[in-house]
């Protein structure tokens, strides 16, 4: 039987999905185990326990100096910049985005500009977005805006043009006009498309807020990491870049429930 | 006066001329079947008649007035594909051709008004037989019963023009059957001006009033693009339909044969 034909049942499946974490985490562990072996004091591959010890000291206790449980503040602080980017960006996004897709006069001017735009790598221009917008909270957040919405606008834009010219042409003999179509047909078209493109976005989203993080901040995730570097803290390192995994990962699975939810004509109409 | 005017209409794009030369008068309450091959302009004349494209010469005349330069909603049309608004429930997809012209900010209705609009909608939609489905959206609907839909769409707006572009053209012999008859049914109720394109030969005799074939006059074999297509046959059809739909001698029919 040809490899393209066989497919696996439905136990091999859930095992084939585990077996790579499996041999990962194994991996690790066993190598942390034969690092700590020769060297209790190792502090590359630390092991269950001391990563264990470090979460309960930043999640469990305060800190000495400030009296913060820093894990916790440090998740809101990266969270609230994350969300407010995204929030901001999905904006402009989606009015650039629609824009440019419906207006052929406002695309001229939009597409290219978006297409350029987008091409600025946006780590070249932290420094100057320090300048302008100052070391705090706001440039971080215009990083995140600055960094995904082209990709977004230009996303969408592709999205609103791919609607076939029958529909809008129905919708204006239906007595639309420009606004209303737009309001009602484009729109809510394009909103089960932003979801998607959110969830193909967060991973850069979330890098360019670990790398404003790094550079120049208070708290924060990102900042956490980048501190404890200095003292080679594995022990926090790893159970940090774990739990950012687990956020993205779990804002992905929320914007696909969100999809079936609030769409689901466009999963194929089942109601 | 007639009260669709058609006068010395071309249509050319760069050197390929697609249509040339069109004279045409059109009562209303006619229904044109219009025929020919694959690319000799019905379909560029229905985008015509729309509004979707405008002619490179000539005019075309609405009850003595130019034809507005984009789709409006004096004209309704019925496509072979994506006639449908496929995030909307049936219901609402019909609905909607209430709102848009009475709810000029944001093109919905609440309260009252929106309630007249549902009911009238589920009428028009128990006329075309989709009162069993008014929940579903359209990716749940079968070809035909989309194209049941789209039509009720069309209706509701009550056009005075209707263009149909293979409006049955991607549906199964059988289903066919019973869209012409409700199509049939529709338009003796409103007496709407119909055109629609097929490439169904029987089906052009079978609905239409009057027959147009689309063909090439002159053809220039090393130039295929030179020449465009013309109305070669105007044939009355269904003289007696006709008569009964207008209530007048069908002689104007002939009026283009001369």
């Amino acid at each position: 039987m040809r490899h393209i034909n066989r497919h696996p049942t439905r136990g091999m499946r859930f095992t084939l999905v585990l077996l790579p974490f499996v041999i990962l985490l194994a991996a690790y562990f066993l190598g942390s185990a034969v690092r700590l072996e020769a060297n209790p004091q190792d502090k590359l591959l630390p092991g269950m326990q001391q990563m264990l010890d470090a979460l309960s000291r930043m999640a469990f206790s305060p800190d000495k100096r400030s009296g913060d449980y820093l894990f916790w503040m440090d998740t809101l602080v990266s969270l609230v910049r994350l969300l407010t980017g995204l929030a901001i960006a999905s904006l402009v996004g989606l009015c650039i985005g629609i824009t440019a897709g419906v207006f052929p006069m406002w695309r001229a001017s939009l597409s290219p500009l978006m297409t350029v735009l987008s091409m600025i790598p946006p780590l070249a221009i932290l420094p100057v977005l320090f300048i302008v917008f100052g070391l705090d909270e706001l440039s971080k957040v215009m990083l995140i805006v600055i960094g995904i919405t082209p990709m977004l606008a230009r996303d969408l834009e592709h999205r609103a043009r791919e609607i076939p010219p029958e529909i809008l042409i129905k919708a204006q003999t239906l007595g639309a006009s420009s606004w209303t179509l737009v309001l009602r047909v484009v729109l809510p078209q394009l909103l089960s498309r932003l979801l998607t493109s959110l969830r193909l976005l967060l991973g850069s989203a979330w890098l360019f807020l670990i790398s404003a993080e790094a550079i120049s901040s208070t708290a924060g995730l990102g900042y956490r990491i980048f501190l404890v570097r200095r003292y080679m803290a594995m022990d926090v390192i790893i159970p940090y870049v774990v739990w950012i995994t687990l956020l993205a990962w779990l804002m992905d699975l929320g914007l696909r429930q969100l999809h079936k939810t609030c769409f689901p004509w466009a999963e194929g109409g089942k109601a | 006066m007639s009260f669709i005017d058609i006068n010395n209409v071309w249509q050319e794009y760069g050197s390929h001329v697609v249509l040339e030369r069109l004279n045409l008068q059109v009562n209303a309450g006619e229904f044109c079947s219009m025929v020919g091959a694959s690319g000799c302009g019905k379909s560029t004349f229905l985008r015509l008649l729309l509004g979707q494209e405008a002619p490179s010469r000539g005019t075309l005349l609405l009850d003595g007035k130019a034809l507005p330069a984009e789709p409006d909603s004096s004209r309704g049309v019925v496509f072979q594909r994506y006639s449908v608004f496929p995030h909307l429930r049936v219901l609402d997809n019909v609905a909607i051709g209430l709102e848009f012209p009475q709810a000029r900010l944001l093109g919905r209705l609440f309260g009252a008004r929106k309630r007249e609009a549902r009911e009238r909608a589920v009428w028009m939609l128990e006329k075309v037989g989709l009162g069993q489905a008014l929940d579903k959206y359209p990716a749940q609907l079968s070809g035909g019963m989309q194209q049941r839909l789209a039509i009720a769409q069309a209706f509701i707006m009550q056009p005075r023009v209707l263009l149909l572009d293979e409006p049955f053209g991607a549906l199964d012999p059988g289903i066919r059957k019973d869209m012409h008859a409700l199509l049939l049914q529709l338009w003796s109720e409103t007496r709407m001006t119909v055109f629609m394109v097929t490439h169904d030969l029987s089906e052009g005799f079978n609905l239409g009033t009057r027959l147009l074939v689309f063909d090439k006059v002159r053809i220039d074999p090393h130039e295929p693009n030179a020449y465009g297509a013309r109305i070669t046959y105007d044939i009355p059809l269904n003289e007696a339909r006709l008569a009964e739909m207008t209530g007048t001698a069908p002689e104007n029919v002939y009026a283009l044969r001369s």
